[in-house]
């Protein structure tokens, strides 16, 4: 996807809607509600603002009915599609079923109407939510300490690099250690992370049998290593049986080993980083434990830590005090050693709620079935979907696969783009594409462990069907959608980025036509 | 590793009678697993790990549960019961508190379209075909962004304005040459140890400018004075800290500029812009702020929806997703993700940012929000909650012992000094079931006992009326 998209936006393209095709009109009339409002006028005398730079007018926001904002983006979720519609298989997502008491209870007055520096005596409830969050997120994955205050997996990585970076230099290798290793699988906010922490990216390849190639990683370790950054699962979805060597070669060079939490859906009660030897892992709130991905967020990343670098967690933290009347909890700052703060405030809390609920809904046993039915559901779909792919790596998968639609680019002359195009035609979103980078023509396919049988019999059937395909229906796929193959490179080519920048630039974007 | 899940830290509620039944619904599989396993020809879904070692494998993990819904959203509402906060209908405690986010009355139809699931099941909008919905809307709120700060390009959204500022200055470290970021000293202790946090990598050193004491605005001699070619950027906030518009925040650019001192980037609560020009109209090269509390509630901080708003100039520096509009090969028009080249799953190490998952549908329910109050209405709510907070502000100065720190004018916050301790008059106001401002005390030589109160459409007159007789009585 990286090269496609990267392709896409870099190709020469027409600058201009293409004549014989738009009407002028309508993309006037779209960019509703741009057209509503006038400026408020005079009154703003009696205000304080300071004269120099007072508006004159309000903003240019439209001003519309309650009934036509409601109709407006009523109408825009019809052009949308939500788990809820249908299968969304995207590996490394886990776009599992988001269930509907979470949304509940984290709508209750009492955690919504907190302001996040309310004096601790009045905010006894929450407090005690995360206290507990934190003590069930140890459990799951084996760490010693938790925070939840990075509000995004990506920062989840920030948070823990951070926090490898301080434990260096409280050992007085802060400056030479200054390297971080990354599979050539790893996913892209691995190394976006280590870039924006300053440090240098050392990608180690895997093996053909889609692991951690160990002389690599061997090699590639030393004095200069802060730390590795791995997922297992890996992205693959193959289970790194070594890992524990993997540990014992990365700690051996006295660096750290963080566990990216992305694929944690396909382990839980089976397996935990902590007894693989991680020492830092963050959590996807909204991934393995089903806060809604609302579109891109937002989401929750908590970091766990072995008790060793428990002194670097962000500040301030919950503690719990047991007194006469029961326990209480306070904030408390970390210390010198802290690395400070990854968020203006605690997190974001309303996905804490939700997530608290979720694990309190599921118990430990109800965790366990969760990712045991979550790695069934992946190697029956694998097994289903036999004979339509070339299936790189060994079939013993976990929650995800990976395959390669390479023989079907040679065979019918469509690739895995057409393919994800044409399945929205069916009634299911596209797995992922182009990812993990080092298998070609790439397709990661993850159903979770909520999607039905005859969901995933579906999702299949729609597969043989795309294959079957005449290939130019694929290739100008889809065709059932709002829109067709959209022209990425003219958005980029043209920016566009407001509905106020399409009004002033319609006469060149959209020009004067005789159907107008 | 001393981990306590036990009965005793809170009341739990009992283990569903029959956890297999209990779960059996959200898991709909399960029913089919001897079936499914045969088709695998396995024995046992233990099988299906075999690759993991034995001494890395366990059995099950130590939690209680599963629990009924019904068990679980009674303990959640219990646990919620348990704060203190301004009660729906009157009663409960009312707050004060502002300091980077603040409650505002969100309208009804916000949740009723943002919980609508073809939005908030759905994922990132990597395929444009089928999310022309969330794309149009994200749109909208970047058009919103920039209308409000007078920029020409915003991003669908930061985490909340901490990160925002701290993005901000991984900016201008790009844009500029030199080593320098230079902030007010009158800034949240939580923001600033953020954008410390984010400048760390290119090793930016982060620099106070003092306030004015008497004024309590930027000491603009003392900025000027730390200008230079090695400043990457300056950040000033207004209002500011204390609540209070900086009259001299125009004139910044142009110092920046005679100083070779790179960006101007500008923190306000977007509340403000109804009444203060968008800052890109003043030479603002980048704008940031909290849009939490329109659409999100406040929620003990999070998920909020940090904003980040630039010139076309910079677009190609700045993080996080941006939508554009399109066209199909049909004519018709379209939304989709663009400029991707940016982001960490195309540049990877070398991308403007790690961010992947944002705020997006926080961002969604501002947007509905703010297209519902319209710049009509936007401009009417601050009038009247500037007017709220100046007459809140004389009712609290005429207690005795309590004075405004500063004279300047304000907008929906102000700072009150106080003749004691005023941990000691938040703790009276407390048991008068009043939650007062926020308490900053101690930190900037000159305000020893001082606090920063807010004031929003949520707060009714009974509730004026409770902080004013709970202060009196403090006070006396």
């Amino acid at each position: 996807m990286a090269k496609e998209i990267a392709a896409a936006e870099a190709t020469e393209s027409d600058l201009t809607i293409p004549r014989d095709r738009v009407s002028r009109l309508h993309l006037k009339e779209a960019l509703l509600p741009a057209h509503a409002g006038r400026p408020h006028e005079g009154s703003l005398d009696g205000t304080a603002t300071p004269a120099a730079y007072r508006r004159k007018t309000s903003p240019a926001l439209p001003t519309m009915s309650e009934f036509e904002v409601v109709r407006h983006f009523t109408r825009l979720s019809r052009m949308n599609f939500g788990i809820d519609q249908g299968m969304y298989p995207l590996g490394s997502c886990t776009m599992k079923y988001n269930p509907k008491f979470a949304e509940v209870v984290a709508a209750f007055e009492g955690f919504t109407r907190l302001h996040p520096y309310q004096d601790p005596s009045t905010t006894q409830g929450a407090m005690a939510l995360m206290w507990e969050l934190e003590k069930q997120l140890c459990r799951v994955v084996g760490m010693d300490s938790v925070t939840l205050q990075p509000p995004a997996g990506a920062a989840g990585e920030f948070t823990g690099l951070l926090i490898a970076r301080k434990f260096h230099e409280a050992n007085g290798e802060g400056e030479t250690r200054d390297e971080v290793i990354i599979p050539d699988t790893a996913h892209g906010t691995n190394p976006a992370t280590a870039g924006m922490c300053g440090y240098k990216v050392v990608e180690v390849p895997s093996t053909e049998e889609g692991t951690v190639d160990l002389e690599a990683l061997q090699a590639a370790v030393g004095p200069r290593t802060a730390a590795i950054m791995l997922t297992n699962p890996s992205t693959l979805g193959i289970f790194e049986s070594e890992i524990k060597e993997v540990a014992r070669i990365v700690h051996s060079a006295g660096a750290l080993l963080y566990y990216d939490g992305a694929n944690l859906n396909a382990i839980m009660g089976r397996a935990r980083p902590g007894d693989m030897g991680f020492d830092i892992v963050h959590i996807n709130l909204h991934k393995t434990f089903a806060t809604p991905h609302g579109g891109g967020g937002p989401g929750a990343g908590p970091v766990g830590v072995r008790s060793r670098l428990e002194q670097f967690l962000p500040t301030p933290r919950v503690v719990r005090q047991d007194g006469e009347g029961g326990a209480s909890f306070v904030w408390q700052e970390v210390g010198e050693s802290s690395i400070g703060k990854v968020h203006g405030f605690h997190g974001n809390f309303g996905m804490l709620v939700r997530a608290y609920a979720y694990i309190l809904r599921f118990g430990g046993e109800g965790l366990r079935a969760i990712s045991d039915t979550a790695v069934m559901n992946s190697n029956w779909l694998k097994r289903r979907l036999k004979g339509m792919f070339d299936e790189p790596h060994r079939d013993l998968r976990k929650h995800e696969f990976v395959v390669s639609a390479s023989n079907v680019k040679k065979s019918r002359g469509i690739r895995t783009l057409d393919i994800a195009k044409r399945l929205l035609d069916h009634g299911v979103h596209a797995p992922t594409v182009y990812f993990p980078m080092v298998v070609d023509e790439a397709l990661m396919i993850e159903p979770t462990e909520s999607e039905p049988l005859d969901e995933m019999e579906r999702f299949a059937q729609a597969m043989e069907s795309v294959l079957a395909d005449d290939p130019e229906v694929v290739r100008t796929a889809p065709h059932t959608m709002p829109v067709g193959r959209l022209d990425e490179a003219w958005a980029a080519r043209q920016l566009v980025l407001t509905w106020q920048d399409a009004r002033a630039r319609i006469d060149e974007l959209a020009p004067e036509t005789d159907e107008a | 590793m001393s981990v306590d899940t036990s009965a005793e830290a809170r009341s739990r509620p009992a283990t569903a009678t029959d956890p297999a039944a209990s779960i059996a619904s959200l898991i709909p599989n399960l029913r089919h697993r001897g079936r499914m396993l045969r088709d695998l020809g396995l024995a046992s879904v233990d099988a299906l790990f075999e690759d993991v070692p034995a001494d890395v494998r366990i059995d099950g993990l130590d939690l209680p549960g599963p629990i009924d819904e019904r068990g679980v959203v009674d303990h959640l509402a219990k646990l919620a019961g348990e704060n203190r906060f301004p009660k729906t209908g009157g009663g409960g405690m009312p707050v004060f508190l502002g300091a980077g986010v603040k409650e505002r009355y969100i309208p009804a139809t916000v949740r009723s379209l943002v919980l609508r699931s073809e939005f908030y099941t759905s994922y990132t909008p990597y395929q444009p075909e089928i999310s022309q919905g969330m794309l149009q809307a994200l749109f909208e709120f970047q058009s919103i962004a920039c209308e409000l700060t007078g920029l020409d390009v915003a991003n669908v959204s930061q985490y909340d304005w901490a990160t925002a500022l701290g993005e901000a200055a991984l900016m201008a470290a790009r844009a500029n040459k030199g080593q320098r970021f230079l902030v007010p000293e009158a800034m949240t202790p939580e923001k600033r140890s953020v954008l410390e946090n984010y400048v760390a990598g290119p090793r930016l050193k982060v620099e106070e400018i003092p306030f004015d004491r008497k004024t309590g605005t930027l000491d603009m001699a003392a900025f000027e004075a730390a200008l230079g070619p090695d400043v990457v950027g300056a950040y000033i906030e207004t209002p500011n800290l204390f609540g209070l518009w900086e009259t001299e925040a125009h004139r910044v650019k142009g110092m920046l500029d005679d100083h070779d001192s790179g960006l101007l980037v500008v923190g306000a609560d977007p509340l403000s812009l109804a009444l203060a020009e968008g800052p890109g109209q003043y030479g603002a090269d980048i704008v940031v702020g909290e849009l939490g509390g329109f659409g999100v509630p406040m929620s003990f901080g999070g998920p909020l929806v940090g904003l980040l708003a630039t010139t076309k100039k910079l677009v190609r520096k700045m993080p996080g997703r941006i939508v554009g509009l399109t066209h199909d090969d049909q004519g018709r028009h379209g939304f989709t993700l663009t400029l991707q080249a940016r982001e960490q799953h195309i540049r990877r190490d070398r991308a403007m940012s790690n961010i992947c998952t944002n705020q997006t549908l926080a961002a969604v329910a501002a947007t509905i929000h703010l297209s519902q109050l319209g710049g009509e209405g936007l401009t009417r709510l601050a009038l009247e909650n500037e007017a709220n907070a100046a007459e809140l502000r004389s009712r609290l100065a005429e207690v005795p012992g309590v004075r405004p720190a500063f004279d300047g004018a304000c907008f929906e916050e102000f700072t009150l000094a106080f003749d004691r301790p005023y941990a000691q008059v938040h703790g009276g106001l407390l048991s008068h079931d009043v939650h007062g401002g926020y308490d900053i005390s101690g930190r900037f030589k000159g305000l020893d006992s001082a606090a920063v109160f807010a004031t929003t459409e949520m707060h009714q007159e009974a509730d004026y009326a409770r902080l004013v007789a709970a202060l009196k009585e403090v006070q006396a």
